[in-house]
């Protein structure tokens, strides 16, 4: 069996959690097995993950997982995989799976790659999965051998696809938890959707000049849906808050669309963003570094093509 | 207060990456190596400064071969106060940690410190699976590292916000931005690293569950494709029809 454990942050689960669901439930089909889901603490329907592909969802409703620790957390998912024989246990590389993901290997005895990228293929009993490496530079195919293996899979690296239908989660208990963290509080940004998880990235640099300029780029993202982010210099000067800081030093995304509006493209950069599907790079300078890493380029001031830009999506977006 | 600072030697940021001609090695000619820089702008430099203010020991280990001693006295030149090097190849995050643990075990470390991740192998696997090992709590991500007494306030980067949390001594962190401030090794720092202690200690047999056995490149980009500043509508009708992103 392949065990899933889906998150569900503060009782919601993430697109995330449904992408982990279907790569593990293509992961099942690909061994001839069957997919489950494992929620842990008070998410509200966790049967909705039978659409995305778990033939089976167990829920352990226990009020004590309603925050997180790393300790606690591992605990339960080896338990569950261990009762249930998994062979394979898939995470979302999150900040949660990032810090589950080790343990529950040792726990298990069990090979871990972190950050997959697509579907493994089989070699004996051996599985083959790759992930990005040297931040973004290449890529690597690693060989799990050990009997129980675990994956944390990258934030949109497979698409939620309808592989099923809801089901009824099955209440199931656990070991008394030895979580020894005590969270005092969770602070998140309402309203957007996190830097991680974003599909659409609008980000500015240095090329905007300052922080009242900003009122251009918030408002292109706006016309996309998409969540705004900035270089190193610019967060470092409290331009933009410094959760909005990608590259090397920041954190590393992978959207399906970027837009890098004034930023030259250095290599500390390029390390957090070089893995979107589709960048697009504005610019004055053409000679500008970001043009090599680019699909799309406009060479222009950007003070008159991001408007411009805003108003062909928002007549787009219209009809 | 005895802290342990686990580093790892990665190629410089700026390097360029290649392989053998199978793709089953990293090409290390010319390669210039440095101290991954979330283990020494962050872990480091915050064990150094906790220590600072509280007295004690901060040992900077690395599991690597000889070749990586430059690196380690880095790490004495910039603060640590001894060092520790497992002697062996570095094969693979199950390995290295199995390495550390069976090191840490026994020192009764107060807080053991990891960077978020390498950036070679971009795992973020080490941390955990070393606290796994020792049965301590971990907090990986952590911004922001407080003590008061036997307390520990830390503050964790999640998805689009920030955890605040408590926890006792000892227990594993990985540390992100924030943490600390880089610091520059000065002349001082870098003449008695030369005579800090190094200790050289053998490995344990782990067998390896996990490896990279191929490398690529990634597939070189199409070129860019320019479009004029004022055919903003063919931006977006390409990002619409051709790249299917909007
Ligand atoms: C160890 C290390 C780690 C680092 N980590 C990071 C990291 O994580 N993230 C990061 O971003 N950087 C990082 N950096 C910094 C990085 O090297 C660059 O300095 C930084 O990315 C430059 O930011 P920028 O492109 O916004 O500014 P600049 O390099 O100043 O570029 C500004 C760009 O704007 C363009 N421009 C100016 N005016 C206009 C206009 N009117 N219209 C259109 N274009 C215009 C210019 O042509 C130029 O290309 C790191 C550096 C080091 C040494
Ligand atoms: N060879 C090593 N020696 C000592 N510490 C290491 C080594 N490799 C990794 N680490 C530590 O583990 C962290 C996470 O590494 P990784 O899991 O490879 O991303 C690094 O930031 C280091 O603190």
């Amino acid at each position: 069996m392949v065990l899933v454990f889906a998150e569900s942050p503060r009782g919601q689960f993430k697109k995330s959690a449904f992408e982990a669901v279907t790569y593990g439930r293509k992961v099942a089909d690909a061994l001839g097995t069957s997919c489950a889901a494992l929620v842990l603490g008070n998410a509200a329907n966790a049967g909705q993950l039978g659409q995305y592909g778990a033939a089976k969802v167990f829920q352990v409703s226990d009020a004590s997982f309603d925050t997180f620790d790393s300790q606690a957390y591992a605990a339960a998912i080896a338990e569950v995989a261990g009762k249930n024989g998994a062979k394979v246990v898939v995470l979302s590389h999150s900040s949660t799976g990032k810090s589950v993901a080790g343990r529950l290997a040792v726990r298990l005895n069990a090979g871990l790659v972190s950050g997959v990228n697509s579907l493994p293929s089989t070699q004996g009993n051996n599985l083959r999965v790759k992930k990005s490496v040297f931040s973004g530079k290449a890529i690597a195919e690693y060989e799990i051998s050990s009997d129980v293996k675990v994956v944390s899979l990258m934030g949109n690296a497979v698409k939620p696809e309808n592989l099923g239908s809801a089901v009824t989660a099955e209440t199931v208990s656990v070991g008394a938890s030895k979580g020894r963290i005590r969270v005092k509080s969770v602070k998140t940004q309402e309203g957007t959707v996190p830097l991680p998880e974003a599909e659409i990235v609008v980000s500015a640099g240095r090329g905007m000049k300052g922080p009242e300029n900003w009122g251009i780029i918030e408002d292109l993202a706006a016309s996309l849906g998409a969540t705004t982010a900035c270089s190193r210099p610019v967060a470092d000067a409290h331009w933009r808050p410094h959760h909005e800081h990608v590259g090397q030093t920041g954190i590393a995304i992978r959207p399906n669309l970027y837009f890098a509006i004034g930023i030259s493209g250095a290599i500390q950069h390029l390390a957090g963003v070089n893995n979107s599907k589709v960048i697009v790079v504005i610019n004055k300078d053409p000679e500008a570094p970001f043009f090599k890493a680019a699909d799309y380029g406009v060479v222009g001031d950007l003070f008159e093509v991001v408007p411009q830009l805003n108003a062909a999506i928002k007549k787009f977006k219209a009809g | 207060m005895k802290l342990l600072v686990c580093i790892s030697q990665t190629p410089d940021t700026t390097a360029k990456v290649s392989f053998n001609a199978d793709g089953t090695e990293f090409n290390a000619a010319g390669v210039q190596f440095i101290m991954n820089p979330y283990d020494e702008w962050y872990a480091l430099v915050r064990a150094c400064e906790l220590r600072e203010t509280l007295g004690g020991t901060v040992v900077a280990l690395n599991v690597g071969p000889a070749a990586n001693e430059t690196t380690i006295r880095k790490a004495l030149a910039i603060g640590a106060d001894e060092a520790v090097r497992i002697d062996c190849e570095p094969k693979s995050a199950g390995f290295v940690a199995k390495q550390i643990a069976e090191y840490a075990k026994n020192e009764a470390f107060d807080i053991v410190f990891f960077g978020k991740e390498t950036i070679d192998h971009n795992g973020s696997e080490v941390g955990a699976m070393v606290a796994e090992y020792l049965d301590l709590p971990y907090i990986s991500y952590a911004s922001k590292l407080d003590l008061n007494g036997s307390v520990a306030t830390l503050e964790r980067d999640i998805e689009g916000g920030v955890e605040t949390l408590e926890v006792d001594l000892p227990f594993v962190v990985s540390a992100a931005k924030g943490m600390a401030e880089q610091r520059i090794p000065n002349m001082r720092g870098i003449m008695t690293a030369r005579t800090k202690p190094l200790k050289e200690v053998p490995a344990v047999a782990f067998e390896d569950n996990a490896k990279a056995v191929q490398f690529t490149l990634p597939p070189a980009k199409a070129g860019v494709k320019l479009i004029q500043p004022d055919q903003m509508d063919e931006l977006v009708r390409l990002l619409h029809e051709e790249a299917k992103v909007i």
